[in-house]
């Protein structure tokens, strides 16, 4: 493990020169909406945020994604490029619940037969940078459910804030391999370094938030048909905010776009919107926004412990902050933690 | 590795008509590449993604028998966007295949023993699949009894009805087909599938039941095949789910931690007692 540091003012400087072989997404800040963008220069780039409204997910898995494109002729179908070409990426600026966000994902996206490549490759291909984080909000809850504000799942390095510096924490090799691109960054003092594990005490404390996920799962295997989700549903207005926001959520549709010269996209999903499941004959198995509530909490809960033994939830609060009606998913795992099953 | 989203190109060789309404069309596919359908290996109960270019996609089950070296079949019921996009195309249109996904009927365990199929409606495509396949002489004496009960509302609503001429020639096969209500001109079965389970009464002896059919059919089914003797472990169902990607990855045909599209789509009638009830 390796330390280094680099002044503030010398950020733009270390970014422009990552982006001379890197494409760089970085947080950008647009009037008060905070969301990662790709940036050309170091001075686009904005790290005074808490957290980002929109998740890192959508670099690896952008909300609209070319799966291939097609042409339909008088000859035929010709079928073209699968995928964009590969390209070396650096993504800078993620909270450590949304570097561990990546760690659930890859574990999804390579499980069974068929791997995604399309995420697979742009994460292979990507060095992460995370930025701890020395203030986390009060709906922050990543302590409760495996993560920590100086958490180092899912980044290759650690930007650590510490006043007019950020020292740099070598996690992988690959983090390790940029920093050699770097020369000119200097090794961290000792003093420096002790700062920082002060400083990440500072923030657990700082996380008031405590939800007892411990044994929730187990309950939940007993808790589909329970009264609770007649509830807990109710003020809901799937709108699905909760699910495009939350970094761990994945479900997609596929379609077509255009139909001589098209190409088949990706979108993002909601297991909130009632045609999620709706049938061809009509029927629907999830009918109500009881049982859509339901498989939220459960897939998230219980489902993804089951095949991949994780919660799918990080804590960085998002669903909880960005709710048109206030429902917080701290509230419902609690619900469900306290009741006599 | 190979992507799993990219379909392969077929070409609609035949087109059948299944049914009076016209909504219901038999589609015969050839795959450009011959490696590919050579490569294209499948098992009784299986789907594929097909794909209209410009509607989109969606699953359907095989219906041609995994004997048909040279051809697959669907048997598409005009529903949605792309059912329809599909009714639409003629003989000679490209279109995409993905697949074959899913777990299939456990052929297997059938070997060596009697096999009772139950089908009701247009659900009947993969049971034909199966029906095909058992009568194959190079696959039915592997098999024991034959026992088929397939029921459509009217005779202008069976499907295969070329087939089923050509298996009540047999006499290794017990078929008996039925509709809802009499009509003049019908000397067949007449009366629901259930009670007609109940009436050719197949012995649950050395037996496995494979059902497929709208939920009102297979709920008053169920019970007559308990009735029978049949164990829950030796009675297979085939799920319906609305499904995008057919690989376990766009997230919305999971019946709690199971994905319909992988896992399934057959399920043993045990593993489903435990399974939530949201299908």
């Amino acid at each position: 493990m390796k330390w280094k540091v680099v002044e503030k003012s010398k950020m733009p400087l270390l970014i422009e020169e990552l982006t001379k072989e890197h494409e760089v997404f970085a947080p950008v800040k647009k009037k008060s909406l905070v969301s990662f963008e790709r940036v050309s220069s170091g001075n686009e780039t904005y790290l005074d945020f808490q957290n980002t409204k929109t998740p890192p997910k959508e670099v690896f898995f952008p909300q609209t994604e070319i799966l291939f494109t097609y042409r339909v002729g008088k000859k035929g179908v010709e079928i073209g490029e699968a995928q964009a070409p590969k390209r070396k990426m650096v993504l800078l600026g993620v909270r450590p619940c949304d570097a561990r966000s990546f760690v659930l994902l890859d574990k999804f996206f390579s499980s069974g037969e068929n791997k995604d490549l399309y995420y697979l490759e742009k994460r292979k291909n990507t060095t992460t940078i995370g930025l701890a984080c020395n203030h986390p909000l009060s709906t922050c809850f990543c302590t409760s459910i495996g993560g920590s504000p100086f958490g180092k799942e899912g980044v290759d390095l650690l930007l650590q804030n510490i006043n007019d510096k950020y020292l740099i924490e070598t996690v992988t090799e690959k983090g390790e391999k940029l920093i050699e691109k770097l020369p000119w960054l200097k090794d961290a003092e000792k003093a420096d370094i002790e700062k920082t594990k002060r400083l990440s005490e500072d923030a657990e404390k700082a996380i008031r938030s405590k939800v007892s996920v411990k044994g929730v799962s187990e309950k939940l295997d007993r808790m589909f048909d329970d009264p609770v989700w007649d509830h807990i549903h109710q003020k809901c207005l799937g709108c699905g905010v909760c699910t495009f926001l939350c970094p761990t959520c994945y479900c997609f549709d596929i379609l077509d776009e255009e139909t001589e010269e098209g190409k088949r996209v990706r979108i993002w999903d909601s297991c909130q919107f009632p045609c999620f499941t709706l049938q061809g004959s009509g029927h629907n198995p999830r009918p109500s926004g009881k049982e859509r509530m339901r498989q939220r909490i459960m897939h998230k809960f219980n489902y993804s412990v089951k095949n991949f033994g994780e919660n799918f939830c990080v804590g960085c609060g998002r669903c909880v902050r960005e709710c048109p009606v206030n429902l917080d998913i701290r509230e419902t795992v609690e619900k469900i933690s306290t009741r006599q099953v | 590795m190979s992507n799993p989203y990219i379909p392969n190109l077929a070409v609609i060789r035949r087109v059948i008509t299944e049914n009076e309404v016209n909504d219901i069309k038999t589609f015969e596919l050839v795959f450009q590449d011959p490696e590919a359908m050579k490569n294209f290996k499948y098992r009784c109960g299986q789907f594929a993604e097909i794909s209209v270019f410009g509607a989109g996609e969606c699953p359907i089950g095989i219906a041609s028998s995994p004997m048909d070296e040279d051809y697959i079949q669907f048997t598409v019921k005009k529903v949605g966007v792309v059912t329809t996009a599909l009714h639409n195309c003629e003989e000679g249109t490209v279109v995409g295949v993905r697949g074959p996904f899913g777990n299939g009927f456990p052929m297997e365990m059938m070997e060596g023993r009697n096999v009772v199929i139950v089908g009701g409606g247009f659900a009947f495509t993969t049971l034909r699949s199966l029906t095909k396949f058992i009568l194959h002489e190079a696959n039915r004496d592997r098999f024991k009894d034959v026992t088929v009960i397939y029921g459509a509302r009217n005779p202008g609503e069976l499907s295969y009805k070329y087939d089923l001429e050509a298996w009540g020639k047999r006499d290794d096969i017990n078929l008996n087909v039925t509709i809802d209500i009499a009509v003049p001109g019908w000397t067949g079965l007449v009366g629901f599938v259930p009670a007609v389970t109940k009436q050719v009464a197949p012995s649950s002896e050395n037996a496995i039941a494979v059902v497929c059919g709208p939920p009102i059919m297979i709920k008053f089914t169920l019970p007559v095949l308990n009735e029978l003797g049949f164990p829950p472990e030796d009675i297979f169902l085939s799920l319906e789910m609305r499904m995008k990607c057919g690989i376990g990855k766009c997230g919305r045909c999971n019946v709690g931690d199971k994905f319909v599209c992988k896992d399934g789509p057959v399920f043993a009638y045990k593993e489903l007692q435990i399974m939530p009830k949201e299908y």
